[in-house]
């Protein structure tokens, strides 16, 4: 890579201690993301793809055993006291959820939780300057009417309008890294459109590295430069979005592109089966239960990412299917 | 012409809503439908798409009198609905089903799935053997006979919503309103019950009410799409011409915004960006309810109502400039 990664993740793993077992939730991921780049991850409910972040950000439960390697420039994630992860969080890596509501506190003015967010890593500012820069975020993140926006509460807000405020709220401190895990999958398409426009002018203009997580395979191929597919909590197949959508190589991608509704009325192609349980996920290539290339070295190692044709595919009969396509 | 098995004219709801400002209370009205009209004819499916809050549940819910309309009619096999006594009513609501969008939900998870399916034969206490009947439906479903003794948190959430299409075809309905079915399940998992439905469609000679925010999927399976903007019908076509052709700058709107699952397609297509969100339904505004965000508006719009007018192709629209549409937005990029 040319330029310094803006996040750089080795060989994550998650394990979750529960009562009926070790969830493997995340089984070694390896990722880097650029500065300015979106990358998009996806992948069925369950996957790992929220895990893997929520890892990164030291935002999971104490019943949660993280190993492996995330750095944000030098600093080290996997591991770290809180100290260094509350000042790391915001003020170089972000990240936005699903359900804005639940992140916004209800008694609190939204200004003065923006404020808040400035201040928290701008500790010399002055209280009427966090102030006026939480009314500037406010602006830039196309809230009309900033100043009197600011002092009303959360529940004034309709759900793009917060979603908008924890954007502010997130690019405070201008973050090298923004996570957005599934930003518009509450919202109606055309208030999704607004929320992805605001997110691709923040990438534009501030040149943050956006990691967009994600279920809608139409919201990857218009926002993402990359990306990645996960299953079973591994990445599964990885390349810039053109290749991915049009040449992929993994079985489970192809799979997951063909299963889209199409125009006309004829019967759709499913995955059969469903996502494995991370209790005790397959041997070998976990897809292989589902898919209808599987072979018996599909039982053997884990494979791992390799580059075939224009991807990186962890799939071991890759080559060998390349000509089927 | 198949004979239609709902008929559904000038449907209206309002709901009362009380808020209380420190010692009044005031009661405002939530016009969740106004003035709706559509048909269901016999072994088709209707989509009904639109943002959340439109009143798309609302309309289905009035259909089947789970909620009482304020005003209009609704016939199902050609009997009045709308102030029908309760017992005709229990009868009639044997043929007429409805499967709910939260395959999580939709079931209590302390009875196994048997006694789920089994329920509705229960309650309109249908006679014979209820066990069979539970293993033919989970069958007809492209589930296992035994899964019936198994509970809820055993299934995944394709399975679970399988489940809920069995409960509802325990009574041999001629029509189900599905609400939102799919749309919590994932693509891969979402397309097995899309085939279901079109399978048992094909085989029972089912119709269908389709409700759904997803575009391409209402697409895939309607005969003909109805379009909802807070509350109102705005268009409705035959389901290819609406996506091809269609004369309503929020079906414009709307299909331009849903993301294509194509790179290239995504990069190179014109958006129509609406601004802002849906007004609220309490206080809808005056002439045209999409004219606060339409790209089209003109001051008729703002005083005047546009009608649902069909202009001669089996094809009604709701807008004054509807045959300017298609110069003035450009040709349809739909989903
Ligand atoms: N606190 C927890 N304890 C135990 N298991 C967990 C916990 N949180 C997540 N998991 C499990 O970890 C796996 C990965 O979950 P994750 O939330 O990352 O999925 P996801 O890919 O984000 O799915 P979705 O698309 O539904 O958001 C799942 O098997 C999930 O059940
Ligand atoms: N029981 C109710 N009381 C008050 N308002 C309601 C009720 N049910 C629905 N509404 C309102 O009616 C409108 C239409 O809702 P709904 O039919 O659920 O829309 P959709 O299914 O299209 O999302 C919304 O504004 C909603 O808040
Ligand atoms: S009637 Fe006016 S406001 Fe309504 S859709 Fe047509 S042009 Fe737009
Ligand atoms: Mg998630
Ligand atoms: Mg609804």
């Amino acid at each position: 890579m040319s330029t310094e990664s803006a996040l750089s993740i080795r060989d994550l793993r998650v394990t979750f201690k529960t009562l009926l077992g070790n969830v493997q939730a995340v089984r070694g991921v390896s990722l880097d993301v650029q500065p300015g780049e979106v990358l998009g991850v996806v992948g069925e409910s369950g996957s790992g793809k929220s895990v893997s972040f929520l890892a990164v950000m030291g935002l999971l439960g104490r019943n949660a055993v993280i190993e492996g390697s995330a750095k944000v420039g030098d600093t080290e994630l996997v591991g770290a006291n809180q100290r260094t992860l509350r000042k790391v969080r915001g003020n170089n890596v972000a990240m936005i959820f699903q359900d804005p509501l639940s992140a916004l506190n209800p008694v609190h003015r939204v200004g003065a939780q923006v404020a808040e967010m400035v201040l928290a890593h701008h500790h010399g500012m002055s209280k009427d300057d966090a102030a006026k820069r939480a009314v500037e975020l406010l602006d830039i993140v196309g809230i009309p009417q900033p100043e009197q926006r600011a002092r009303q509460y959360a529940h004034e807000f309709s759900g793009g309008m917060r979603q908008r405020v924890m954007i502010a709220m997130a690019i405070a401190n201008d973050p090298k890294v923004l996570i957005a895990d599934e930003p518009t999958t509450a919202l109606d398409v055309t208030v999704q459109a607004q929320i992805l426009e605001v997110i691709d002018r923040i990438r534009k203009e501030m040149g943050t590295a956006v990691v967009l997580i994600t279920h809608d395979l139409g919201v990857v191929a218009r926002m993402a430069d990359r990306v990645q597919v996960m299953y079973a909590g591994r990445v599964v197949e990885r390349a810039d979005v053109h290749s991915l959508f049009h040449q992929s190589d993994h079985p489970y991608t192809r799979g997951l592109l063909a299963s889209q509704p199409t125009l006309g009325r004829e019967r759709l192609s499913p995955i059969p089966g469903a996502p494995p349980n991370m209790l005790q996920p397959p041997s070998g290539c976990a897809f292989r239960v589902r898919c209808a290339h599987a072979a018996p070295e599909c039982a053997g190692d884990v494979p791992e990412l390799i580059q075939v044709r224009r991807t990186e595919t962890a799939c071991v009969r890759a080559q060998e299917l390349e000509a089927l396509v | 012409m198949t004979a239609p098995v709902v008929e559904v004219a000038n449907l209206t709801k309002e709901f009362t809503v009380k808020s209380s400002h420190g010692l009044r209370v005031i009661r405002r009205t939530v016009h969740a439908v106004s003035d709706v009209s559509l048909t269901v004819p016999s072994g088709k499916t209707v989509g009904l798409v639109g943002e959340s809050g439109s009143g798309k549940t609302t309309v289905g819910r009035c259909i089947l009198r789970l909620i009482e309309p304020t005003a209009g009619s609704v016939k199902f096999q050609g009997t009045e609905l709308v102030g029908l006594p309760a017992k005709d009513l229990r009868k009639l609501r044997r043929s007429m089903q409805i499967v709910f969008q939260d395959p999580y939900a939709s079931l209590d998870p302390k009875m196994t799935i048997g006694a789920s399916i089994a329920e509705p034969l229960q309650i309109q206490k249908v006679e014979g053997n209820h066990q069979d009947r539970v293993a033919e439906l989970l069958e007809l479903v492209g589930l296992a006979p035994d899964h019936a003794r198994r509970f809820p948190h055993e299934f995944s959430g394709g399975q679970r919503q399988r489940v809920g299409v069995a409960r509802a075809l325990a009574l041999n309905p001629s029509f189900i309103v599905l609400d939102e079915p799919v749309s919590a399940l994932d693509v891969s998992i979402q397309a097995g019950v899309v085939n279901l439905l079109q399978d048992l469609q094909e085989q029972l000679g089912l119709s269908y009410l389709f409700i759904a925010h997803d575009l391409s999927v209402v697409r895939h399976i309607s005969d003909s799409v109805a379009v909802m903007y807070l509350g109102k019908v705005v268009e409705v076509g035959p389901a290819e011409e609406l996506y091809s052709a269609s004369a309503h700058p929020y079906t414009r709107a709307l299909l331009s915004a849903v993301p294509q699952a194509d790179p290239i397609v995504e990069r190179e297509r014109q958006r129509i960006m609406l601004q802002g969100e849906v007004p609220s339904p309490i206080n809808p505004p005056s002439g045209c309810r999409f004219r606060t965000r339409c790209p089209m508006a003109q001051e008729i719009c703002s005083v005047e109502e546009p009608a649902l007018i069909d202009r001669g192709q089996g094809h009604p629209v709701a807008c004054h400039f509807a045959e300017a549409v298609a110069v003035t937005l450009g040709s349809n990029v739909s989903a």
